[in-house]
């Protein structure tokens, strides 16, 4: 057999493969993009969690791949469409800045099925999702207001965007709701992640009262720096994304955890049934989106029992954390009596609810 | 404002500013050996993973430090390799070691992540440490803090009252001319760049053994960076790397104390956290605006190769 003739013979025993695939004897391939690396706690890492629950869940209908660490812009467009090429059916893109990228390369690939999370544009073959963050940060507000010697709650947090705001506000009001004298004290570190200045944050809300600390930065090192404080000054933390007790085994009272699993099985069951027709999901406890991390065995029972009548109302949408009046730190009524706060003013929230007490610079 | 609250800012300024004053100062001294080399973030990155590791598997904080210093002289020995042997432009081959050094700290840290190490108690000088105002910030801190002032020293005595400090000095000021005078002009260039390895890898240490006992990717967030730049702005001046290392630290810190005291203040975050960046830069700049003495202190032949032979 000459050089000719074996590539001939490969050439057509590719051909047969790629028919084989398109047969649909071959797993459908499923593509994540990651805006950071997997690590170990955190915004990805939940991904992470999610799409390996998604595929042990879907045994051999699947393959997934993923690509970590691909910065918003540019990048993520050429990646985007890569994945799209390589002939990844659906298509996950986990972070606010994938929204244009994905929206400018659906388009050219209409097989393909896109979800977009935390974004607020959807395409014919573009859905989106999200989850109701500040259900669980209400909750855990509920735990610190009752916990708290010194009344002081400390929040460090990474850009004033309205999906942070809401953490904040629903915090404080859960924490206001239960402790009336409860005040929450923010201070912003403008970046998502520097673990050195994150803990730098928490240690000063601690040496200024602070006996809850929570954090919406994507590192442990808050929570580890409550730890660290716990028999010193009694500091207590709860986690945000991933459950961090790891981190804080004695110091964690409870946290809020992302769960994407259930929802990317559902998705993509949908979609390789055929029966998909675009997603706008914004899920919270009701749909197991998230839920709280493990009560701490110090939290006593009739406060768990307080949180868990709590959690069962909002499921079962009889409570809103955001049910008026909803009065911002100026005094001014966002939300009247009797009325609950709509998703879109959530979308566009941008201010301090009372109870906190730092100011919120104007930009 | 009273006396514990300025005390805390103290501490945490002290703390914050040890990595910097560390890194900084090894960076200063190959710098006056007239070798430029840009790979601090990357150093340091590698002696935060090599120490943790290191600090993980032994329990032992010291043998920590030790493996610190070790990966981070490995990294400057590539540096030395590419730069001071094969001549490679300086700038490229420092910048590749940043990019380099990030990358593989972040490959060999994999099955570190999910670890947290025990938080190292502080070393109480005896009595000292209760003095009020200054106590926790001078006599109750981590054991790098006390080195990274012994460093200072170290460093400013050796530069300008000792011999070896002299010839250094002339190697980065002329090496043409120190080579023949007889002295091994690579062989010194290659024992600062080692020297400036060492003390990065500390600093790397001290992040993920003490600061923040953890491992992380991308922990080190352009702290190697920023040292790179307050010598600099430091123009080569020891005492100067500290007064910056430390408004830098102090301005962050501080920053903190006001967004935390709950005081109403009504400027956006986004510009509280540039001050530290912002005051430490025009603070040197304008304690080292006399020319001629950025002349003489700044490395006259830094960032040129030297060639014995030539």
């Amino acid at each position: 057999m000459n050089h000719r003739n074996t590539a001939l013979a490969s050439l057509v025993g590719a051909a047969l493969l790629a028919s084989t695939a398109l047969m649909g004897a071959e797993p459908v391939k499923i593509g994540f993009v990651y805006v950071s690396p997997v690590g170990d706690a955190g915004w990805t890492f939940q991904h992470d969690q999610g799409r390996k629950q998604m595929e042990a869940a879907m045994k051999g209908a699947v393959t997934t791949k993923f690509i970590e660490n691909v910065p918003e812009g540019a990048d993520a467009e050429r990646i985007i469409r890569q994945l799209a090429q390589d002939g990844n059916q659906i298509i996950f893109t986990t972070s606010f800045g994938y929204m244009n990228p994905t929206l400018k390369v659906a388009p050219a690939f209409p097989g393909v099925a896109f979800f977009h999370a935390t974004g607020y544009k959807t395409a014919k073959n573009v859905g989106i999702y999200n989850a109701r963050f500040y259900e669980g940060r209400y909750l855990n507000g509920v735990i610190a207001g009752k916990m708290t010697k010194s009344n002081i709650a400390g929040y460090v947090a990474a850009f004033p965007i309205p999906e942070v705001m809401q953490g904040i506000n629903a915090f404080t009001r859960g924490m206001k709701s239960v402790n009336p004298k409860a005040e929450v004290r923010v201070i912003w570190v403008n970046s998502w992640f520097d673990p050195g200045k994150e803990r730098e944050a928490a240690m000063t809300l601690i040496s200024q009262g602070a006996d809850m600390i929570t954090h919406h930065t994507d590192s442990t090192a808050v929570v580890q720096a409550a730890e660290e404080k716990h028999k010193e000054k009694g500091t207590w933390s709860f986690s945000y994304h991933s459950d961090m007790a790891k981190y804080g085994p004695t110091a964690q009272l409870s946290g809020t955890t992302h769960i994407w699993g259930d929802f990317y099985t559902k998705v993509v069951k949908e979609v390789l049934d055929k029966k998909w027709t675009g997603t706008n999901v914004w899920g919270g406890l009701k749909d197991g989106m998230i839920k709280l991390a493990p009560l701490n065995a110090a939290i006593p029972a009739d406060v768990k029992k307080q949180v868990a009548k709590l959690e069962g109302e909002i499921k079962a949408g009889k409570f809103h954390p955001f049910a008026g009046p909803v009065v911002d730190q100026e005094g001014k009524e966002r939300v009247a009596k009797g009325k609950n706060m709509t998703d879109a003013e959530m979308g566009a929230m941008n201010y301090y609810v009372q109870g906190v007490a730092s100011t919120l610079p104007k930009n | 404002m009273d006396l514990s609250f300025l005390s805390s800012i103290l501490f945490a300024t002290v703390v914050a500013g040890t990595p910097l004053i560390i890194v900084a100062l090894g960076e200063l001294v190959t710098e006056k050996s007239g070798v430029l080399n840009l790979g601090a973030e990357g150093i340091v990155s590698v002696g935060a993973v090599a120490a943790f590791a290191v600090a993980h598997h032994s329990g032992s904080p010291m043998l920590g430090i030790l493996a610190g210093m070790g990966a981070g002289m490995v990294m400057s020995l590539l540096f030395g390799i590419s730069a001071l042997t094969l001549m490679a432009n300086q700038v490229a081959s420092g910048l590749a070691l940043s990019i380099f050094g990030v990358g593989l700290s972040a490959f060999i840290g994999k099955p570190y992540e999910s670890i947290a190490l025990a938080s190292v108690q502080p070393i109480r000088v005896p009595l000292l440490h209760r003095l009020p105002l200054l106590g926790p910030s001078l006599f109750e801190q981590q054991g790098l803090v006390y080195f990274s002032w012994a460093l200072i020293a170290a460093v400013s005595w050796f530069l300008y009252r000792s011999r070896a400090g002299l010839v250094l000095r002339a190697v980065g000021e002329s090496p043409v001319a120190a080579h023949a005078i007889g002295y091994g002009v690579v062989r010194i260039r290659y024992q600062a760049v080692l020297f400036g390895g060492a003390m990065a890898g500390i600093g790397g240490a001290f992040l993920s053994v003490f600061y923040t006992p953890m491992w992380v990717e991308g922990m080190v967030a352009g702290r190697g960076w920023i040292a790179l730049s307050l010598v600099v702005f430091a123009t080569w001046r020891p005492l100067r790397v500290m007064i910056g290392a430390y408004l830098f630290g102090g301005c962050m810190i501080t920053q903190m104390f006001v967004q935390g005291s709950g005081a109403r203040v009504n400027i956006p975050a986004q510009f509280l956290s540039s001050i530290p960046y912002v005051a430490t830069v025009l603070v040197l700049v304008l304690i080292s605006r006399n020319r001629s003495t950025i002349r003489i202190n700044s490395p006259a032949s830094l960032g040129q190769p030297f060639l014995p032979d030539a």
